[in-house]
């Protein structure tokens, strides 16, 4: 064998583990657990373990499933109302993020280019400080005393301290603060590469600049647009620590609820019931919008 | 200066309307960059304009600022008599084919036809029949459906040129329309390319850097050096009577001689070298003495082996290197003085037709009107 196929053959044993590590990865910590969770979800609340949802009758294996849970979620209206205002809570600061975060980037990626690196470093700032004291440090603005409302009543703006804590105000702005970076980076390595000749044509086809941005700037984004709108929408539904620090009575959403299960009721079949299904409610936009995206491609090719 | 005849073109175009009218323009960058320097010119109705130069001499600028993504430090624009200066790009009645085409990636080739007719607010059955003729012009009926990226680089380029063409612009700008293709494509791509402009009727200016593009589309070409014109004139008077050293020396292959001229007579001069003596059959516009350029293309020399008659216009050497290109062959003759001499032979027998190799000896002659007199 000569020496070239020799490291060719190397190389791709060398790509087998590459790509190896990742995939075993994932199916031990994502995969695997994400069973279990099914598997406990489909159980009884004394009997979690494997071995008692199968029982031997005449000598064949008989898989006893448990549905009560599921069939709980979606008749009880506190979950039902749970998903909603958590799905509710997700589209708010998605396109709330979209809508702050597009016009910064669109300027930010016409910048000159050596602020550029300085711009995106302001982004990541934020993430240099502890998350939990970053959505502590919302409360201490927001609360009735604090600095927002102080120094309108001094200033005699407002004669009572405006309620803008544990409402769906605060946990808007907490999550839309949160969530905002995700949007942006996304976005910026998309609008930063767009070819600016395009416009140019657009213009010289006479399109004004602002129809331009509709017709060419937007649409060409769009690989950027899902990509924020994905990294800011998953994690927002099933978000714990803001709706729990700055959030209030009527905001409740899954994570609260999730948690409860476990740790307060200790009912792991329910709670992971309740995973499961926040888990669909995810996947299942997500995979229609895969699907509709790539015939959306097949249909114009 | 040589004084060839006047070239017709500049009294025919006299006579034909001007469409796009140049007054010392003029374009710095961040202050102190002079991309374009002073630049007048007229571009006549019907005629495609060739500007041919160097990177970074000005042309792209000079295009960007007719199309209006660029405005000019100083002077003004007229299209048809209007002074367009100031007018923004998008309500140009001028387009422009990019280099690279800049075909909008998520559109179908149909769609990017329609891009600039739908601005216009055409009705629908308007805009349907202005694209089908568009790609039934372009040849690319077939194609309608396809995005940009499932097009061949020629099917591209005609995508580019249908979509520029579609608005009827009174101006088609064409920025390096060949640049992107290799070479087979080009010269099969630039004879079509002037079919359809052809058939349109479009004025057009046409930027280029690849002189044999400018030469075989443009009808006429200025020559652009440092953001200034060097010479303007049809194909042919750049080739055979550039004005200049550079211009010489940047269309085409030549061969330089320096040298003075001894005799000046009005319908004859002899302009004395180190390698031969030149003896040019018409009056310059130069005096006894001067010390003057004598521009030689290669291909107007002719080799042999036996030695020339008379004292002109011949020229000994030892062949150096031979690039054969098929059609035609380059000896590089080595004089005496020890420069190095291109002549170049048309291959019109299946032998090397001059039977010459390396190292051998052989003159070189050529006629009293083959050399250009150059002062510049």
């Amino acid at each position: 064998m000569n020496k070239i196929t020799q490291f060719s053959q190397g190389l791709f044993q060398g790509n087998k583990l590459v790509i190896g590590i990742p995939y075993g990865w994932f199916i031990l910590l994502v995969a695997i657990p994400l069973m279990i969770v099914m598997k406990i979800s489909l159980s009884e609340m004394e009997s979690t373990s494997i071995s008692s949802m199968i029982s031997w009758t005449n000598g064949l294996p008989t898989l006893k499933l448990n549905f009560a849970n599921y069939q709980f979620i979606f008749s009880d209206s506190l979950y039902v109302k749970t998903f909603y205002s958590s799905l509710k809570y997700a589209l708010i600061t998605t396109l709330i993020c979209l809508a702050i975060g597009y016009p910064f980037v669109y300027f930010m990626a016409r910048a000159p280019k050596h602020i550029q690196p300085t711009l995106l470093m302001l982004i990541m700032l934020p993430f240099w400080t502890s998350f939990l004291l970053r959505i502590y440090a919302w409360k201490t603005l927001l609360v009735s005393n604090g600095v927002i409302n102080n120094v309108l009543l001094s200033l005699h703006v407002i004669k009572e301290p405006l309620a803008m804590m544990n409402n769906s105000f605060s946990l808007t702005i907490g999550m839309v603060y949160s969530y905002l970076p995700f949007m942006i980076l996304p976005l910026y390595a998309n609008l930063s590469k767009l070819d600016l000749r395009y416009l140019e044509a657009a213009a010289d086809l006479g399109t004004s600049p602002f129809k331009a941005f509709w017709l060419i700037t937007v649409p060409l984004s769009k690989a950027g647009i899902i990509a924020g709108s994905m990294l800011v929408f998953i994690p927002a539904v099933g978000e714990y620590v803001i709706p729990e620090l700055l959030g209030g009575p009527d905001t409740l959403m899954i994570g609260r609820v999730l948690w409860d299960e476990f740790f307060s009721n200790n009912d792991w079949p329910m709670a992971a019931a309740v995973a499961v299904v926040m888990i669909a409610l995810i996947l299942v936009p997500m995979a229609i919008l895969n699907r509709a995206e790539a015939s959306l491609e097949e249909g114009k090719s | 200066m040589a004084t060839a005849p006047k070239p017709q073109t500049e009294t025919k175009s006299a006579e034909k309307e001007v469409l796009l009218r140049v007054e010392g323009i003029t374009k710095i960058y961040d202050g102190t960059v002079k991309a374009v320097d002073d630049i007048s010119l007229n571009v006549m109705k019907g005629e495609i304009f060739g500007l041919l130069g160097g990177s970074g001499c000005g042309k792209s600028t000079l295009l960007r600022m007719m199309a209006g993504f660029e405005r000019p430090t100083k002077g003004k624009i007229y299209l048809a008599g209007q002074d367009i200066t100031n007018l923004p790009a998008y309500q140009r009645p001028i387009n422009m084919m990019f280099q690279s085409y800049a075909l909008f990636p998520h559109l179908t080739v149909w769609e990017n036809i329609a891009f600039g007719l739908k601005r216009d607010h055409m009705s629908k059955d308007q805009i349907e029949s202005r694209v089908e003729a568009m790609l039934k012009l372009a040849q690319l009926t077939k194609y309608a459906q396809r995005k940009p990226h499932q097009l061949s680089g020629g099917q591209q380029q005609r995508v580019a040129l249908a979509r520029s063409l579609a608005k009827s612009p009174q101006l088609l700008l064409l920025d390096e329309p060949l640049g992107a293709l290799d070479k087979k494509l080009r010269e099969t791509t630039q004879l079509e390319l002037v079919n359809i402009i052809e058939e349109v009727g479009v004025t057009c200016v046409l930027v280029t850097h690849d002189q044999e593009e400018a030469m075989t589309m443009a009808s006429r070409i200025a020559v652009m050096s440092e953001g200034y014109f060097q010479q303007i004139g049809a194909p042919d008077e750049i080739y055979e009577t550039p004005n200049s050293r550079s211009v010489a020396d940047f269309i085409g292959n030549v061969n330089m001689f320096e040298g003075v001229v001894t005799v000046d007579e009005p319908d004859h001069v002899v302009v004395k070298c180190d390698e031969c003596t030149h003896y040019v059959g018409h009056g310059i516009t130069g005096n006894l003495g001067m010390a003057v350029g004598v521009a030689l293309r290669p291909e107007k020399i002719t080799l042999t082996k036996t030695k020339p008659k008379g004292e002109y216009n011949w020229c000994e050497g030892e062949v150096v290197e031979i690039v054969y290109f098929g059609d035609h062959t380059t000896y590089h003759l080595k004089t005496k003085t020890g420069r190095v001499i291109k002549a170049q032979e048309i291959n019109n027998t299946r032998d090397l037709s001059c039977g010459l190799t390396w190292g051998d000896h052989a003159y070189m002659h050529w006629g009293d009107l083959a050399m250009i007199v150059l002062t510049h």
